[in-house]
């Protein structure tokens, strides 16, 4: 069971506000949403592997080999705030 | 033998990021390392900059670099591990998280041999795993009044290596040491390259009197490791004098003022909520460990043991010439050209401390001008004191050794020179010479003076002291 302090936390984690009487609302749907997949609780996997990728494959690389990069513009193009080639944020401690 | 007993109970860790600015790109993406003098954010992708869409694809000489270093630190490599996403907002982090290692590092359980405050002193390496390194802030104005904060993805994605340490580090001193010495592993293994900023950044974890750890963040030197820690142990110490209780907490080196500072910590205990990297398939490594292993270098200690055999040097020049790859490479070149033991004086005693003193690389100076000076000396052509200054003035003006010489008017003076200087000497200093002959030796020191200041100095003290009592025998036979 999920409760209101905790779906205010993880909406805090997320940077996602939340109101007051929302809060208890998603609590209550998150709540049954993990119901719902503690079904799979049942299942015994006593001797199975973790699975930590869909696709049965390992080892996936590229070769160490230097392609170009955006240019500073587009780069910078989806915002506003810039200043001598970076971009600009709030203050931050 | 002495046994450092640690009176404050000191225990330091480290956690020490890496970056490994050998690679030609990125972590993740195939964006060039070669940032450090381009203006900021020319040299991200769609992948370092966590846009939509974007795929992670893994560097396979990363792999291979991190494992070298795994070995290199004697540590087990894993069987098979994956990434995971540490998730935080910070706008260091495009993506609001940063693909890392969790549960199975590359590599753990290794160690270290430092010359510690007793001796050989084994600092343990609890781990070693790979990540990408976040984007730089800086910040408008002082931290206090800043008005805003830039942000450069230029280094979002480099490769980073967090090697982390057991708490075996009893003093500020050992901390440096281990970090001298985890550079020069660094850079034999070709990996690193330690001059470029920013590229190794370390975490202390300090307690005293089994009390509980203070983590220091932010220091990004080895004489700031050295001082935050003496900062934090005498801080400690007196807070427990004073009645205190030291508690776990995460503090803020400043590196102007030399002080640690406590950071408002945030309310949230650090909840990273970690799950595995969904774009990044399994990496599946431990069957290359015999392939890596023979490509890795012959490392400090190892050199260090081989120059005493092979050139019969002591341990301490041994020890100077190997810490620093360069040098030792160096090194190796003259001995081949002069004798080594006569090189090992010259390399380690003298070129090191003239590099050291203007904080520049053994690159400047050519081993044919190291060979020549050498040569110069032991066959008696100019004095040592004059292949000191060859050494400098090639380092500060340029130039070679023999014009230098030539320019300088520094091969040693015929003797009947000195002969006549020494003559000049007696003469002109009668007291001098009387006072010795009473048994004054320090009238001798003198009179050497007064005959290298004749020669202006190209005669050695050794030669003119020599003459001098040669002439004082002939003239006052006892």
């Amino acid at each position: 069971m999920i409760t209101k302090e905790e779906v205010e936390h993880v909406g805090w984690l997320a940077r996602i506000e939340i109101h007051e009487n929302e809060a208890q609302d998603y609590a209550e749907k998150l709540s049954a949403v993990l119901e719902y997949f503690s079904q799979l609780d049942e299942v015994n996997t006593e001797n199975v592997e973790p699975t930590y990728h869909v696709a049965d494959i390992v080892n996936v690389f590229r070769d160490d080999v230097i392609r170009l990069s955006l240019p500073q513009e587009e780069v910078l193009s989806n915002t506003d705030k810039k200043q001598e080639g970076n971009f600009l944020a709030p203050r931050i401690m | 033998m002495m046994v450092y007993d640690n009176p404050d109970g000191v225990k330091i860790g480290l956690e020490i990021h890496v970056q490994l600015n050998k690679l030609n790109t990125k972590l993740f993406c195939a964006c060039s390392t070669d940032y450090h003098n381009s203006e900021p954010n020319t040299h991200v992708c769609p992948v370092c900059l966590g846009l939509p869409g974007s795929l992670p694809v893994l560097n396979r000489r990363a792999v291979e670099f991190a494992m070298k270093v795994g070995l290199a630190l004697n540590c087990e490599i894993v069987e098979q591990t994956q990434f995971h996403r540490k998730n935080y907002y910070y706008p260091d982090l495009p993506k609001g998280f940063q693909i890392t290692q969790y549960d199975f590092p590359i590599a753990s359980n290794g160690k270290v041999v430092i010359d510690g405050e007793d001796g050989e002193h084994i600092i343990r390496i609890k781990r070693a795993h790979m990540e990408e390194d976040p984007g730089k802030l800086m910040h408008i104005g002082s931290i206090e009044k800043s008005k805003g904060t830039l942000i450069n993805y230029n280094r979002s994605g480099m490769a980073l290596i967090e090697i982390v340490t057991e708490p075996d580090m009893r003093s500020p001193k050992e901390a440096r040491r281990f970090l001298d010495k985890l550079r020069s592993i660094m850079e034999y293994l070709d990996v690193f390259d330690g001059d470029l900023e920013g590229a190794m950044r370390v975490d202390a974890n300090i307690s005293v009197m089994g009390g509980e750890r203070v983590e220091v963040k932010n220091i990004s030197s080895h004489k700031g490791v050295e001082k935050a820690a003496l900062y934090e142990i005498m801080r400690q110490k007196n807070f427990v004098r004073r009645g205190g209780k030291v508690v776990l907490e995460t503090r803020h080196f400043d590196e102007l003022r030399g002080v640690t500072l406590s950071m408002r910590s945030k309310e949230e205990e650090h909840d990273y909520r970690y799950f595995p990297e969904p774009d990044l398939v399994p990496l599946r490594v431990a069957d290359k460990v015999p392939e890596i292993i023979k490509t890795l270098p012959e490392l400090p200690d190892a050199k260090r043991k081989r120059f005493k055999t092979q050139y019969g040097m002591a341990d301490m020049h041994a020890k100077a010439l190997t810490s620093d790859i360069k040098v030792a490479n160096f090194y190796e070149e003259v001995a081949q050209l002069v004798d080594p033991k006569a090189a090992a004086v010259w390399v380690a005693d003298i070129l090191k401390g003239e590099l050291n003193y203007r904080d520049i690389s053994v690159d400047a100076f050519k081993v044919e001008d190291m060979a020549e000076i050498i040569r110069f000396v032991s066959s008696g052509n100019i004095t040592e004191r004059s292949g000191v200054e060859i050494i400098r003035t090639i380092l500060d003006k340029g130039g070679d050794p023999a014009s230098i010489v030539k320019e300088k008017g520094l091969v040693k003076v015929e003797e009947n020179i000195v002969t006549k200087a020494v003559d000049e000497t007696l003469e002109e200093n009668p007291e001098a010479l009387q006072d010795y002959l009473r048994g004054k030796e320090k009238s001798l020191n003198f009179l050497v003076g007064q005959v290298m200041k004749k020669t202006a100095g190209r005669s050695d003290a050794k030669t003119a002291r020599e003459m001098l009592l040669d002439k004082i025998k002939k003239l006052s036979p006892k």
